[in-house]
């Protein structure tokens, strides 16, 4: 205990000293961490930084839904679902391999170029669009893994019980499912945690899209850093949750049943 | 259980085939199966005693033949099946207990979501279920943190929970350390002695012998014999079955 904080401290004051000791350290300091323009760009920064949870929100509703429809599509069985399995295929891997930015620009001018509506769609709900969509291949994908995890013979109790195929993945699959996948389901929680981030691109004012702004009214990189801060303040919550759940996993794994 | 007239024939196998790829695994099964009756099916690994149960609720679709519950033929591909299923209970070798759900609700799934009973209504049989097999001290607790046989207890109480007219109990006892076998057979002989229909395939031949009404000898995908357990203990008469049952008995 007292050994690890002696440690933690002698490494702290190195590390501190080495990176205060760089030639341009003063100037950086200058441009990154000013107090003064770090106070003043917290209200337009934390004010765009309410767009990046609200894109967030609706989005992980959006892959939540999405992912499980894709992999219970892949999931069905016989040959005459065979084009929807390819179909939902195709969609994975096309959405994998797509980076998220380029998603990003397809959707956010190529849905607007349709003229779908007369109305324009605010770039928040393209950047949601883009989101659910690279997104859900991820997870569903996980979701196929734990469906998959799950041990035939329980389909097989379900159906002998009578339970329908729907009746089985709802209540006897899933659930199952989801519990094993947990720990994926955040980690990728967590990654879109901070994509919502590039939906500034499209100009939707966000917290990257405001810190900018405010970089070039300071001439000063501040608002960046205040809005990096607020990522890592809303990603602490999840991935301290994300370790607990899998040590305990781990744990319970562990002992095993007990007789 | 529902007022039967004794000799009610509950189950008839008519002809079944079933093959896996190129390998016939049933090759011709007929079997009557009346009311009140239990029957066990005996025979080597592999001679299709497990297949043979599960065309019989349908897990496995018959190649060929029919299988009649009482009056309707369940293998007719036009048959909804779920509703029929609710209709016969299976027990398996490895319990396959539902992991996520306690030992009550596993009992209630059934009742509630195939039949569609409320859900006091479900807790309260489930409860009483549970209380008559002695475990209703378990009911909240999740299948993980019972005794092998307090599990393989449980799933009888799955199975039986919606009044089945027929219970299928696949070698039961197999997955069993052998102190804890005598308890699950103890509620066998319960059921048999509630007037419960009942198919097993087991290898306990002393239990079989025991409890069994009618003793069915599978061989090769063929009944090879069948009779009382004391005709085809005592007297087998194929050198087949005599073959078989000195493995036991010698």
């Amino acid at each position: 205990m007292i050994i690890s904080a002696v440690s933690t401290i002698v490494f702290a004051v190195l590390i501190w000293a080495l990176v205060v000791n760089t030639p341009g350290w003063s100037r950086v300091q200058q441009s990154f961490f000013d107090p003064e323009t770090f106070v003043s760009a917290i209200p337009r920064v934390a004010a765009g930084f309410l767009v990046n949870l609200r894109v967030l929100l609706f989005a992980a509703v959006g892959v939540l839904a999405l992912s499980l429809v894709l992999a219970m599509l892949r999931t069905l069985r016989g040959p005459i679902f065979f084009p929807i399995r390819a179909l939902v295929a195709g969609y994975t891997d096309l959405f994998r391999g797509l980076p998220l930015i380029i998603v990003l620009y397809l959707v956010g001018f190529g849905i607007p170029g349709l003229r779908l509506t007369t109305e324009r769609i605010p770039f928040e709900t393209l950047g949601t669009i883009a989101l659910v969509l690279t997104y859900s291949a991820y997870v569903s994908e996980v979701w196929r893994a734990g469906i998959e995890a799950v041990h035939p013979s329980q389909t097989l109790a379900a159906r002998s019980l009578g339970l329908s195929h729907g009746k089985t993945l709802r209540l006897v699959v899933l659930p199952q499912a989801f519990r094993k996948v947990t720990p994926a389901l955040m980690n990728d929680f967590i990654a879109m945690q901070k994509d919502v981030g590039l939906i500034s691109v499209l100009g939707a004012v966000d917290a990257v899209r405001a810190a900018q702004i405010e970089t070039s009214k300071f001439a000063n990189f501040t608002p960046y850093v205040v809005a990096g801060l607020l990522f890592v303040l809303l990603a602490l919550p999840t991935i301290r949750l994300a370790d607990w759940y899998s040590a305990r996993l781990r744990a319970r794994e562990q002992v095993g049943p007990l007789l | 259980m529902t007022a039967q007239q004794p000799g009610d024939t509950i189950l008839r196998l008519d002809n079944i085939h079933k093959s896996f790829g190129d390998r016939e695994v049933l090759r011709g099964i007929s079997l009557d199966v009346h009311a009140h009756e239990v029957v066990a099916l005996i025979g080597a690994s592999g001679s299709g005693k497990s297949t043979l149960l599960r065309t019989i609720n349908q897990l496995e679709r018959v190649d060929d033949g029919q299988v009649w519950l009482r009056d309707l033929d369940i293998s007719d591909p036009r048959t909804k099946i779920d509703v029929i299923r609710a209709r016969i209970g299976v027990v398996f070798q490895q319990f396959n207990l539902f992991p996520h759900l306690s030992v009550l609700d596993n009992v209630t799934l059934a009742s509630r979501h195939v039949l569609g009973v409320s859900k006091d209504a479900a807790r309260s049989r489930g409860l009483e279920l549970l209380d008559r097999i002695g475990l209703a001290d378990h009911a909240g607790s999740y299948p993980e943190r019972l005794s092998g046989g307090q599990q393989q207890r449980a799933a009888i109480a799955r199975a039986i929970a919606t009044n089945p007219e027929l219970l299928l109990l696949d070698e039961i006892t197999s997955a069993l350390d052998p102190e804890l076998v005598g308890e699950v057979l103890d509620l066998v002989r319960q059921l048999k002695a509630d007037g419960t229909t009942i198919v097993m395939a087991t290898h306990e031949m002393a239990f079989a012998r025991d409890v069994a009404d009618r003793i069915v000898f599978l061989d090769d995908g063929v009944i090879a014999e069948q009779g009382t357990p004391t005709q085809l203990f005592t007297a087998p008469q194929t050198e087949r079955a005599r073959t078989f049952l000195a493995r036991f008995t010698g």
